[in-house]
């Protein structure tokens, strides 16, 4: 288990997401997870040995590093994407739900159900609508909180997103205020302001495409009231209400192409 | 043999399970072993190195160091990790018992094998009320161990041969009790998910019961 399976099961929900869904989650992989494995560990991978106090006494460098680096920035960034990932899983869960009970309808024989085999439910695209419209909207929005969480944290935790070269430190066993330097100070920085540069274009992309998805839903809205109230003397309201079960059968029966085309 | 054979099995019983049980191991998966690989080992990778008293005593590091952590942490989430996930091997080996049946005595016994129902479902309570039984073992483990799910900055130790009271510093030890914190809450939650899987297949299926038997008794 490593970002190789997390990589595969979100690209499972790659299918079921829109267009900004898509590119959102390529950015994720390619210019943070893979940015972090590849890069930053390497960066900060002698963190704790390179870290050198002004003093000879056992224990200050310990302690003065561990007060100024509560968690280290890596392991604060594997937390934030796994937990940035989690929602997708979601709608992971609800598009399986949903396939679980079209492969139930397809063996009960279910003639409202219009499928040649079950290999045609396993490879169904599902459309954002619905109850997994929420699920999907909902998603986004636990992803924006946590990522604005962990942003939040950083800044807090570091006053700032700058590495100082040199930080004073006077914690007990240190016998005065003693000087200790940080080990790469520039690279660091320069890989801090990167993954936050890229939190924030992740940021925006969410915020885009939950604005996208409540725009659909509102002109879909308008349109459904705009016909209902064209036609008011050919159809009553149980004829309405059947018209729509219908159609609402006969869109989730039906293969769709990918998401939405933008 | 490493962590993918967990994922394997862990995987294969996933087809056995209920909702509760998918989405169990999905927690298991993502928040307990992805982020013991991808972060927490690194943590406590030098531990022993790091680990530093305000004395040139030859060994009484070693000795302290061995005094204060008899088993580290990182070695009891692994045995915990592993010996939660085990108990699902009861119910891969039911269903496998089951297939092999139906394939000896050639002829349709049950009603499909990987169903959750009569002796599967005894065995996967069972498989349940291990898991969290393990659960609570381990964290109670661990709170005896290291009295109280804390990591000191310093610890105090005077065992042969540190010739007095020496002061010894662990390494990191805010971010130790950060990840310990989050093992913490990751298993009480898993807890939580064993706990109501089991009422709600406890439930299901005295309401089943009851159903059938109040059926017969009209007949």
């Amino acid at each position: 288990m490593d970002w190789g399976a997390l990589h595969t099961i979100l690209g499972g929900v790659n299918k079921h997401s829109t267009s900004i869904g898509k590119i959102w989650l390529t950015v994720l992989f390619i210019f943070r997870i893979m940015i972090l494995v590849v890069a930053a560990e390497r960066v900060w991978g002698d963190e704790q040995d390179d870290f050198i106090c002004n003093t000879l006494q056992p224990g200050c460098k310990n302690v003065c590093y561990d007060h100024f680096f509560p968690i280290s920035h890596i392991r604060l960034w594997a937390l934030q994407l796994i937990f940035v990932s989690t929602p997708a899983l979601l709608v992971a869960m609800h598009v399986a739900y949903r396939r679980h009970e079209k492969k139930r309808q397809f063996r009960k024989g279910d003639q409202k159900c219009e499928y040649k085999d079950i290999e045609e439910i396993k490879k169904q695209r599902f459309r954002i609508e619905g109850s997994l419209w929420w699920t999907y909207t909902s998603s986004i929005f636990f992803r924006l909180v946590f990522e604005a969480v962990f942003m939040y944290a950083f800044y807090f935790m570091y006053d700032g997103f700058r590495m100082p070269r040199l930080m004073k430190c006077n914690a007990w066993p240190c016998p005065n205020t003693v000087d200790c330097f940080v080990s790469r100070p520039t690279e660091k920085t320069v890989f801090t302001i990167f993954m936050i540069a890229v939190s924030s274009i992740c940021i925006l992309l969410n915020v885009a495409e939950l604005c996208y998805l409540l725009t659909k839903f509102f002109l879909r809205r308008s349109k459904k009231a705009g016909n209902a109230k064209r036609h008011p003397n050919h159809e009553n309201k149980e004829e309405t209400k059947q018209n729509e079960m219908n159609e609402l059968i006969s869109d989730s029966c039906q293969n769709t192409v990918i998401g939405f085309s933008s | 043999m490493r962590w993918g054979f967990l994922c394997d099995l862990l995987s294969g019983v996933n087809k056995y399970s209920t909702g509760i049980g998918r989405i169990w191991v999905a927690v298991v998966f993502i928040f307990r072993l992805l982020v013991y690989i991808v972060a927490a080992e690194n943590i406590w990778k030098y531990e022993h190195d790091e680990f530093e008293c305000n004395i040139k005593q030859p060994g009484c590091e070693n000795v302290c160091f061995d005094h204060f952590f008899p088993v580290s942490h990182i070695s009891l989430w692994a045995l915990q990790l592993i010996m939660v996930s085990t108990p699902s091997l009861l119910v891969v080996f039911h269903v496998a018992y089951r297939e092999k049946r139906e394939k000896h005595h050639n002829q349709k016994l049950y009603r499909s094998p990987g169903e959750i129902d009569g002796g599967l479902l005894h065995t996967y309570l069972i498989s349940l009320i291990l898991k969290m039984g393990l659960e609570i073992v381990f964290l109670v483990l661990f709170y005896k161990l290291y009295n109280g799910f804390k990591v000191p900055r310093l610890v105090k130790c005077d065992i042969r041969p540190c010739p007095s009271t020496v002061e010894c510093f662990i390494s990191k030890p805010t971010e130790k009790m950060i990840f310990l914190c989050f093992l913490v809450a990751t298993s009480c939650l898993c807890i939580v998910l064993n706990l109501s899987e089991l009422s709600y297949l406890i439930f299901k299926y005295s309401i089943k019961c009851y159903l059938k038997r109040y059926i017969k008794k009209r007949q």
